[in-house]
């Protein structure tokens, strides 16, 4: 850990990027969707609203938002608002399932500037993509790339949730990237949202984060993973990217409706900060919120402090931890060493994420029924 | 807010550990005046 | 490059952080963070002066430690943050 990340633990004046969903209205039901997402919330930001968050934004000097839903593209109001941060100086990177992005779509987003699209997916071929997000969205994400790809955009990123199902076509992961020109971004799958339920049936094996830390040795300088896999430098040798739990330290979620969590996997009132409604805005929230002061001081490691590797994946992520019960001071539940898996066997009762947007009929994979 | 083990009564490990740096590490981390950060190696992003 | 003209490319903004400040590049979207007050300082004012020394010494910077602010600035160069004018 050099200085530079000890100084960003305590952390700064403003996050360097905010995620900020902007409905949790979608036209997919993703059984691992960390926003449980689905239905829009009638309390969601009206567009002036939206606009006084950039001007918050932009006064404080937040270079990047990462903008992402639900679905954001189902707004009506989602070009005036992206168009606003852009031209703001507020860097906009959005997330999509593609639904929404025909040919003329794409040539209109090649145009902007300041710009980055990130198009998920998470499967190599249909059956394994559309077994997590739903039955067609394996060529609705390919036909969206090709129009991105047609319209001269450049290097979008493909951004993949890494589940026992997909690890193994790391590879043609990359080669879809390569295609399109577009850049391989995968990150850590977490329990939240819907995948609070189907987690324990997704999440990789020991033995297949071994396989994945070494291909990210071997892949680093070309894919992208949000620093997300840091708790697989337990491993030895340490992936690059800080090493840190951002959250309320260089990272939060606003979400639809203006509520700030310490980061988008978090959504629960524990770690719920504010308000953009509130007096003070999201400056206020940021600057003073009790959440985010307590997050920002000192840590204890818990269970983890007999460990010799907990300089080096220091005891991973929050967000795991909370959403399958085990204690925040102590190994993640994928704990390379396998203390999580011991310590998974004694968990306490598995918090409930703050909202449920699932539309009424949700794909369910995973979901043990008490039938 | 959730209990975050800020027990203090714990010895905190970000202590301890800027024992095992040595005082010259320390000096030539301190005296680096720039450093740079991916914009995509922040963990709470996705 | 002590004796080059300097100074910090438009497309920058520098954001002030407790410990000095973070530096974003618009055009590579490059993320730098200036770790103390005087390198920000310095960097804001390259342009009052004629070279990167003058700047050093208007700003009452011991000689000695003018190796470490060219390595820093040269490395401000490398990406694009502080360009010759
Ligand atoms: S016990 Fe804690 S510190 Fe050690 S490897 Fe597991 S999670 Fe990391
Ligand atoms: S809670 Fe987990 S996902 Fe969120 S910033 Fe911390 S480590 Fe990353």
């Amino acid at each position: 850990m050099t200085a530079l990340t000890e100084r960003m633990k305590d952390g700064l004046d403003a996050p360097i990027c905010i995620t900020w969903e902007l409905t949790y209205s979608c036209n997919l039901s993703c059984v691992h969707c960390l926003s449980s997402s689905g239905r829009r919330d009638p309390k969601e930001l009206t567009t002036e609203e939206a606009f006084r968050v950039v001007d918050e934004l932009r006064e404080m000097q937040v270079f990047y938002v990462n903008i992402g839903g639900g679905e954001p593209m189902i707004r009506r109001d989602f070009f005036d608002i992206v168009e606003y941060a852009t031209s703001s100086g507020v860097g906009v990177k959005f997330s999509t399932n593609g639904t929404y992005i025909d040919a003329a779509t794409a040539q209109r987003l090649a145009a902007m500037d300041y710009l980055d699209i990130q198009i998920s997916l998470d499967g190599a071929d249909a059956a394994t993509n559309d077994a997590i997000r739903g039955e067609g969205s394996y060529d609705t994400a390919m036909t969206a790339m090709r129009h991105l790809k047609d319209a001269g955009f450049g290097e979008f990123k493909i951004s993949v949730v890494i589940t026992r199902h997909n690890i193994a076509q790391l590879d043609e992961f990359k080669a879809i990237a390569d295609e399109f020109g577009a850049q391989l971004r995968i990150t850590r799958l977490r329990p939240s949202g819907r995948a609070v339920d189907t987690w324990e049936e997704l999440h990789p094996t020991l033995d297949q984060q071994r396989t994945l830390h070494q291909w990210l040795l071997g892949h680093g300088e070309n894919v992208l993973t949000g620093d997300s896999f840091f708790h697989l430098n337990a491993l030895g040798e340490s992936l690059p990217g800080l090493n840190l739990c951002g959250a309320g330290r260089v990272v939060c979620l606003i979400d639809p409706i203006g509520d700030v969590y310490a980061c988008p996997f978090v959504i629960h009132d524990e770690f719920l900060a504010g308000n953009v409604r509130n007096d003070g805005g999201f400056a206020a929230v940021w600057r003073t919120s009790n959440c985010f002061t307590e997050l920002r001081g000192p840590q204890s490691a818990g269970a983890c402090a007999s460990c010799g590797s907990w300089d080096a994946c220091q005891g991973g992520c929050m967000a795991a931890k909370f959403f399958t019960g085990l204690p925040l001071d102590g190994p993640d539940p994928e704990c390379v060493g396998g203390d999580g898996e011991y310590a998974l066997a004694s968990a306490g009762a598995i918090p409930r994420p703050s909202g449920d947007h699932s539309k009424p009929i949700a794909v369910q994979l995973g979901r043990r029924s008490n039938a | 807010m959730y209990h975050l083990g800020m027990d203090t009564t714990q010895p905190q490990i970000t202590e301890e550990r800027s024992e095992d740096v040595s005082d010259a590490e320390a000096v030539a981390e301190e005296l680096e005046l720039v450093e740079e950060i991916s914009i995509d190696g922040m963990c709470g992003v996705y | 490059m002590l004796d080059s003209p300097l100074k910090l490319h438009p497309s920058v903004a520098l954001r002030p952080e407790p410990f000095g400040a973070l530096a974003y590049h618009y055009d590579n979207r490059r993320l730098i963070f200036l770790k103390h007050p005087t390198i920000v300082d310095v960097v804001k004012d390259l342009e009052q002066h004629p070279d990167l020394q003058a700047t050093l010494s208007a700003h009452g910077i011991d000689e000695q430690q003018w190796d470490n602010y060219d390595k820093a600035i040269c490395s401000l160069i490398e990406s694009d943050v502080v360009v010759a004018r």
